[in-house]
């Protein structure tokens, strides 16, 4: 099947997602995404942050699509026409969706220990408004403790859903979901329980903003000052990959995650062992250090590209300039026959 | 007087009876369907009767049956949407409540064209009295042997149950109606797959509203062209309108389509006029969900003819002129009815009732709400009427279900009609102080306050 995207077309089987094709596609006609996740069935549809304008439905039936569809549960058509990035609805659909994302989110990024990996922050930046139009109250929840492993703060929930559906498809005896309606919605457990099994741990990588944390992690460090290394251990846990990726300071294994790929999709879900017991470096094999995309605020303290080495000469520099400043300041050596563009005076031109 | 024939037999003593309802000629359709058509016969003759969906959206039944996937092989569920939560709606309760056996006959003849061999009927929480009167008439049904296995000794089987919603409005969206059947949490699901192709235990299903259903045995017994021509045009049949609001005689009417807004407005044999006369300021025709009518647009079209009691004639002009017979909740303002209340508490209740999955519902109703409550309460700024306009045209379209839109009409609507009603409220707080600064004083008497100068 052929797709054309923002007018780069593309071949793509049949049952790919718009989304999926824009991400084959690459660069910046991939729309942004909160509540899918490729890896878990049945995600997305919620957030609608992936709309895009369906021009064209298809060779066969070419109408437009009068709605703005979501990429993520839309399946590709023959000929099907997108716009993404091209589209001014479009621009404005995301830019609501990010408006009404950010009008109850408590915006604590300074505290926060999603800052540096958060899809939210990323989506405001590029999205959102320097300026709020939301001057009521913001709707808070009281907190709630969920157990040992997971720090819930549900004023940051964007209730996209993910973390429900690792419970469902990953864990068994599920105790957390959605409770109420509307924005009163929220993700609890039923009623106070612990969240205690093998694979919940996932829920924290799913999690997009900063609902979900690692509580052996939290306030250790922001993650830029970590570095992130590909690590693998002979993992005994049915269904756990055993592969991961740990991020130290120094020699410190502060906190171990799944692998995940460009869009911040996990490779493959972990267990608890290996996320929250073991951070001895001497529990792991080092596999090398972790590549992210360019401008992942996790670059900032990169050190897997090549660097120039800057010369600064600091103590030649400052003697330097000393002695023009005290040439300046005493005038003593100021010669009254030059110009100020170092002309002679009485010269000849 | 209309041609009645859901209530035909309203008044006749003892009709709830399985007795009484069959010595007056209940489920002669289930007879007749079963010993002397096919189903694709019975699907057929609902096509040609033009019957349209009587739960809001007006799709054609038999159109809608017709999609059913019948080569998948596997089993096929007819589910009666009984949830009517819809504010300024409750037709279904008084069909169901005085008429059981008529739905019930209803859903067998249905359930048979479409081969379905178990079906429901989902009804709200709140109708706990309803839901008694219905599990006692199927009781009845199944005992004289219209439900059960080897129906008449056709072969044909049939399991009908009552399920009990737990009071959520989104539960009638029909995809969260048949999430809440499996006994999920009622959150609407993405589509497609349609419930057609992919509905209850993911097998093919149809979902219809209960007046829907309880037409069809009329439709059985004397065939679809006859009752393609009670209506008008595309709007065919008769259609149950629950009326509230500041009128002489509220209450459930069954009306031939085509009548006039004014007939069915003014005339004795309906609603008889104005409570205490007072000056006509709005109506809402097709429960709290559509757009909102002023009284320069409820009995003429843009065209300038009668406005008439039909799916097209009350939509005519698209939103700026008209608006919809949805569900059939025809709410009657009259000029001490203070819009910007009215919407605030519309909004309101779709916050609420906003299931919370998507975002621009979920967040959008609650902003919604809160400036309006705002404006209603002289808080409003000069700029929040813009931001309302802002707010809700950025819910509606953008949402997985359609409760995002019906959040967004009746603000738009508002907005657009009464425009000066909210000027006032902002800028005259004092005067709003009193809850009901209208009754006293109608914004006619003080509109001059924000005609003169806009703001
Ligand atoms: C939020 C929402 C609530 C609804 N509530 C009802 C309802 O209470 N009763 C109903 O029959 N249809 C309701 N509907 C419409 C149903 O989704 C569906 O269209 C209808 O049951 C189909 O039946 P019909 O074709 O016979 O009209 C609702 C739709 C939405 C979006
Ligand atoms: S806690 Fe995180 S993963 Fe779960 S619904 Fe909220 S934002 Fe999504
Ligand atoms: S529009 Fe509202 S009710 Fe419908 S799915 Fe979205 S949040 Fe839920
Ligand atoms: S990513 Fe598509 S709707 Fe959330």
């Amino acid at each position: 099947m052929k797709v054309t995207i923002d007018g780069q077309e593309i071949e793509v089987e049949a049952g790919t997602t718009i989304l999926q094709a824009a991400r084959m596609i690459g660069g910046e006609s991939v729309p942004p995404a909160m509540c899918y996740y490729s890896k878990l069935k049945g995600s997305g549809g919620k957030c609608r942050c992936c709309l895009v304008e369906v021009a064209k439905g298809s060779d066969a039936d070419p109408r437009p699509m009068p709605k703005l569809m979501a990429s993520c549960v839309t399946g590709c058509m023959d000929g099907m026409e997108i716009n993404s990035k091209n589209s001014d609805r479009v621009r404005e659909a995301r830019e609501s969706v990010t408006e009404f994302l950010l009008i109850n989110h408590p915006l604590d990024c300074p505290v926060c220990d999603q800052a540096g990996e958060c899809d939210l922050q990323n989506l405001s930046f590029e999205h959102g408004k320097s300026k709020t139009r939301f001057i009521e109250e913001k709707r808070t929840f009281e907190p709630e403790d969920i157990g040992p492993n997971i720090q819930l703060h549900m004023n940051r929930c964007i209730l996209c859903q993910r973390c429900v559906q690792v419970a469902d498809q990953l864990t068994d005896n599920r105790v957390h979901g959605v409770m109420d309606r509307g924005d009163h919605a929220n993700i609890s457990t039923c009623i106070s329980k612990a969240i205690d099994n093998e694979f919940s741990g996932n829920m924290i990588d799913v999690c997009p903003v900063g609902a979900l944390t690692d509580k052996t992690f939290r306030f250790k460090s922001r993650v830029w000052f970590n570095k992130p290394y590909n690590a693998h251990r002979e993992c005994t846990t049915p269904g756990c990959c055993g592969k991961t990726t740990v991020w130290m300071f120094g020699n410190e294994i502060q906190r171990v995650t799944g692998r995940k790929d460009e869009y911040h999709e996990v490779e493959e879900f972990i267990c608890n062992s290996c996320r929250f017991d073991h951070k001895e470096v001497s529990d792991w094999v080092i596999e090398g250090p972790r590549e992210f995309e360019k401008d992942s605020v996790i670059n900032q303290n990169n050190y897997t590209q090549k660097l120039e080495t800057v010369n600064i000469n600091t103590e030649e520099g400052i003697l330097k300039g000393r002695l023009e400043d005290r040439k300046k300041i005493s005038m003593n050596e100021i010669d009254y026959d030059e110009k100020i563009d170092g002309e002679k005076l009485n010269s000849d031109k | 007087m209309s041609k009645k024939i859901l209530l035909e037999k309203i008044n006749v003593p003892g009709i709830k009876t399985y007795e009484v309802y069959r010595r007056e000629g209940g489920y002669a359709s289930v007879e007749k369907a079963i010993k002397a058509m096919t189903p694709d016969e019975v699907v057929e003759e609902v096509k040609k009767s033009g019957l349209r969906g009587r739960g809001g959206a007006g799709f054609p039944a038999g159109m809608k049956w017709s999609f059913i996937d019948k080569k998948s092989g596997k089993p096929r569920h007819l589910v009666c949407n009984a949830d009517e939560s819809e504010p300024g709606t409750f037709k279904d309760r008084y069909l169901m409540e005085f008429l059981p056996h008529l739905l019930i006959e209803g859903m067998i003849t249905s359930s048979f064209a479409l081969g379905a061999n178990l079906s429901y009927i989902y009804i709200r929480g709140e109708y706990m009295w309803v839901f008694k009167i219905l599990e006692r008439a199927i009781a009845e049904a199944k005992a004289a042997g219209w439900l059960g296995k080897n129906i008449l000794g056709s072969g044909y089987d049939l399991e009908l149950h009552v399920h009990c919603g737990a009071g959520a409005y989104i539960c009638g969206e029909e995809t969260a109606l048949i999430e809440s059947l499996e006994g999920k949490r009622g959150n609407p699901r993405i589509k497609p797959p349609f419930p057609a192709v992919s509905g209850l235990w993911a097998n093919p299903t149809v979902v219809n509203n209960v007046e829907t259903i309880a037409s069809v045995p009329w439709i059985v017994n004397n065939s679809g062209d006859d009752y393609a021509k009670i209506g008008i045009g595309r709007s065919t049949g008769t259609k149950l309108i629950s009326a509230s609001g500041h009128v002489k005689n509220p209450g459930v009417y069954e009306i031939e389509l085509g009548l006039t807004v004014d007939e069915f407005m003014n005339s004795d044999e309906y609603l008889g006029g104005m409570y205490s006369d007072r000056p006509l300021k709005a109506l809402i025709p097709g429960g709290s969900s559509v757009p909102i009518l002023p009284a320069d647009l409820i009995y003429k079209t843009t065209n300038g003819e009668d406005r008439l009691m039909t799916y097209e004639s009350l939509s005519d002009g698209g939103f700026a002129t008209g608006s919809m017979l949805g569900s059939g909740g025809f709410i009657v303002y009259d000029d001490t009815a203070c819009i910007v209340r009215n919407t605030w508490n519309f909004s309101r209740f779709y916050h609420h009732e906003s299931c919370g999955q998507c975002t621009p519902c979920r967040e959008g109703t609650g902003w919604l709400e809160k400036v309006l409550w705002r404006i209603e309460n002289g808080q409003g700024r000069e700029e929040d009427i813009e931001l309302l306009w802002s707010i809700q045209s950025k819910i509606e379209g953008n949402t997985i279900c359609p409760l995002g839109d019906a959040a967004s009409w009746p603000v738009a609507a508002a907005i657009r009609h009464f425009r000066e009603e909210f000027e006032y409220h902002i800028r005259f707080p004092e005067k709003i102080k009193n809850r009901n600064h209208f009754v006293a004083e109608p914004f006619s008497q003080v509109k001059h306050l924000v005609t003169k100068q806009t703001i």
